[in-house]
């Protein structure tokens, strides 16, 4: 149990840091907000990585290369489209 | 020091640039880099795994991540700016549904194992999964109602929610099965794992159906903070830090963003979740049809109105995004500048189907960002103007928010009424999301512009430059 209270600890502080940085964010970036905030969600892909790098063969292997796939899609594409929307935000 | 001290330094590195690259966002001026800086965080965070792990078969993991960056990167060049809410909406689908998979892959590893494992790693597994699927499954309902691939009215039926309550307890009766026949390293907790998933996918569905169109922000920010729960909580089953921390941030962000979009309708969040608000259906209140006439007017006439004023306010809605009229208005604008008239764009934060969707569809065509304003900065400016300019929007100029017994009641809203006089843009007089009549239509001083929104807007360059 000592792990997953460490676990909460960090947890709770990063919520909290997130929402200090976050309510400071204007409502004119919250659509690049949310779609950065998506591929950081893609963080899972090291999740993916770790699972997969301890499977060789069989179903775990087929998902966790699913995994990997599908949280690739959500890191390359929220932070290119991200990108490409805050490039367009030029100021007057 | 060795790999793995380097390893985990690198992951508290990549934390912290996610904080800092977040942080950055709260200007426009250099949220540009803050995203990129974050970009790295998530690339030094990869690169570290992939050093540290005994990866025992590289062609699986090569392949998929060269099949995720291919997709991710059409997605991401191809879409249109008018289509961001489906994009972030199907991404949250996938980033939960990755979290899920990461819980089911270990779960299926520790079975194949036959090893029994503490209530700690079955908890967090049953979580990650059921967090992960119901983000999946609700993201992809979210999806197919922003395409117009399912209804996008409320879908209701007999005992829906009797229904969930049932799913949902059986979902906790699975989930702590799960949990106690893992504990003795029972290999039948994967039978009772994958009745639980098609539970969870069950639930995403039943729990999106019912919300109504317009909720849509409320709803596309909501599963942003789930998918970012589901990260965590994959965090939790393979003990990494920099997993629990992301997902921490996402998850936050995503729940003030729900917060603050319920807030712009002055509802409560379970009233958005589980009140099947509004519909075309819903009409039939619609008090004495007396005396009730729209002035139409022509682009011509509205083009004279707005040329010769000295201040207008634009205010754009979700049907500028259909219209994918953003480029044709800012013609317009241009021109109504040359001619000396003061412009500024008045922005409610529900307009659209996503937070900030009006923002980026004018940032778009080149609007610049100082001239876009939030509800509280300009809704003192309408008694003060010339002409407003609405575009596609009803329910978030609805004057009836004014009255108390409207459906509506309550709700912040643009007083575009209060300017000496409205151009509305509009399809037809047909009611909002909200199912009501908008008096705002019927004013003395409202005139009606019908047609579709780029048609109009390429009349009204025209006439305003003959103007």
């Amino acid at each position: 149990m000592g792990e997953m209270l460490v676990g909460i600890y960090v947890f709770v502080l990063a919520t909290l840091a997130g929402r200090e940085v976050i309510t400071k964010v204007p409502p004119t970036l919250h659509t690049p907000l949310m779609s950065g905030a998506n591929a950081i969600s893609g963080i899972s892909i090291v999740g993916a990585l770790v699972v997969s790098s301890q499977v060789d063969s069989g179903l775990a292997q087929w998902l966790g290369g699913f995994a990997i796939a599908l949280a690739m899609v959500n890191v390359v594409g929220g932070f290119m489209v991200t990108d490409r929307m805050l490039e367009m935000f030029k100021k007057g | 020091m060795n790999l793995s001290m380097a390893v985990e330094l690198s992951y508290l590195l990549s934390s912290v640039l996610f904080v800092i690259g977040l942080k950055r966002l709260q200007s426009p001026a250099t949220a540009r880099g803050g995203n990129q800086l974050a970009a790295l965080a998530m690339l030094i965070a990869i690169v570290a795994t992939l050093l540290d792990n005994q990866i025992a078969d590289w062609t699986t993991i090569i392949v998929a991540m060269t099949v995720g960056t291919i997709i991710g990167g059409f997605a991401a060049r191809m879409v249109q700016m008018t289509e961001m809410p489906e994009l972030v909406g199907i991404f949250n689908g996938f980033g939960g549904a990755a979290s899920a998979l990461v819980a089911a892959a270990e779960l299926i590893r520790l079975q194949s194992l036959g090893a029994s494992s503490p209530v700690g790693e079955g908890l967090s597994i049953v979580l990650s999964c059921l967090i992960g699927t119901v983000t999946f499954s609700g993201s992809f309902i979210a999806f197919g109602k922003l395409k117009g691939l399912v209804s996008g009215n409320p879908i209701t039926f007999p005992l829906q929610k009797t229904l969930n309550a049932v799913l949902f307890l059986g979902i906790l009766v699975f989930g702590g099965a799960i949990m106690g026949l893992f504990q003795i390293g029972n290999l039948t907790a994967l039978n009772t794992f994958y009745i639980f998933t098609a539970a969870a996918i069950a639930l995403g569905i039943l729990l999106v159906i019912p919300i109504g169109g317009a909720d849509m922000p409320v709803v596309i920010s909501l599963l942003n903070s789930y998918s970012g729960l589901a990260a965590s909580a994959a965090g939790f089953v393979i003990g990494s830090n920099v997993l629990i921390i992301s997902g921490a941030l996402v998850g936050a962000s995503g729940l003030i963003l729900t917060l603050i979009m319920c807030k712009a309708m002055n509802r409560s969040l379970g009233n958005v979740a589980f009140g099947a608000f509004g519909g075309e259906s819903t009409g039939g209140v619609q008090g004495d049809d007396s005396e009730k006439i729209a002035r139409s007017v022509d682009p011509e006439g509205a083009a004279m109105i707005l040329a010769y004023a000295q201040s207008v306010i634009v205010v754009p809605g979700y049907g500028l995004a259909v219209a994918q009229a953003q480029h044709e208005l800012r013609k317009v604008i241009d021109n109504l500048e040359e001619r000396g008239v003061d412009v500024k764009y008045a922005i409610h934060p529900v307009a659209g189907r996503m937070p900030g969707h009006m923002n980026v569809l004018l940032a778009e065509a080149d609007v610049p960002y100082d001239k876009l304003f939030d509800l509280d900065e300009i809704n003192d400016d309408f008694d003060r103007t010339d002409v407003v300019l609405v575009v596609g929007a009803n329910d978030v100029v609805n004057p009836e928010a004014h009255n108390p017994q409207s459906v509506i009641a309550g709700m912040p809203i643009l007083d575009v009424d209060k300017a000496k006089s409205v151009i509305v843009m509009k399809r037809s007089l047909s009611t909002g999301f909200a199912g009501i009549d908008n008096p705002l239509f019927y004013m003395a001083h409202t005139s009606m512009l019908f047609g579709d929104a780029k048609e109009s807007m390429n009349d009204l360059v025209r006439e305003v430059r003959d103007a």
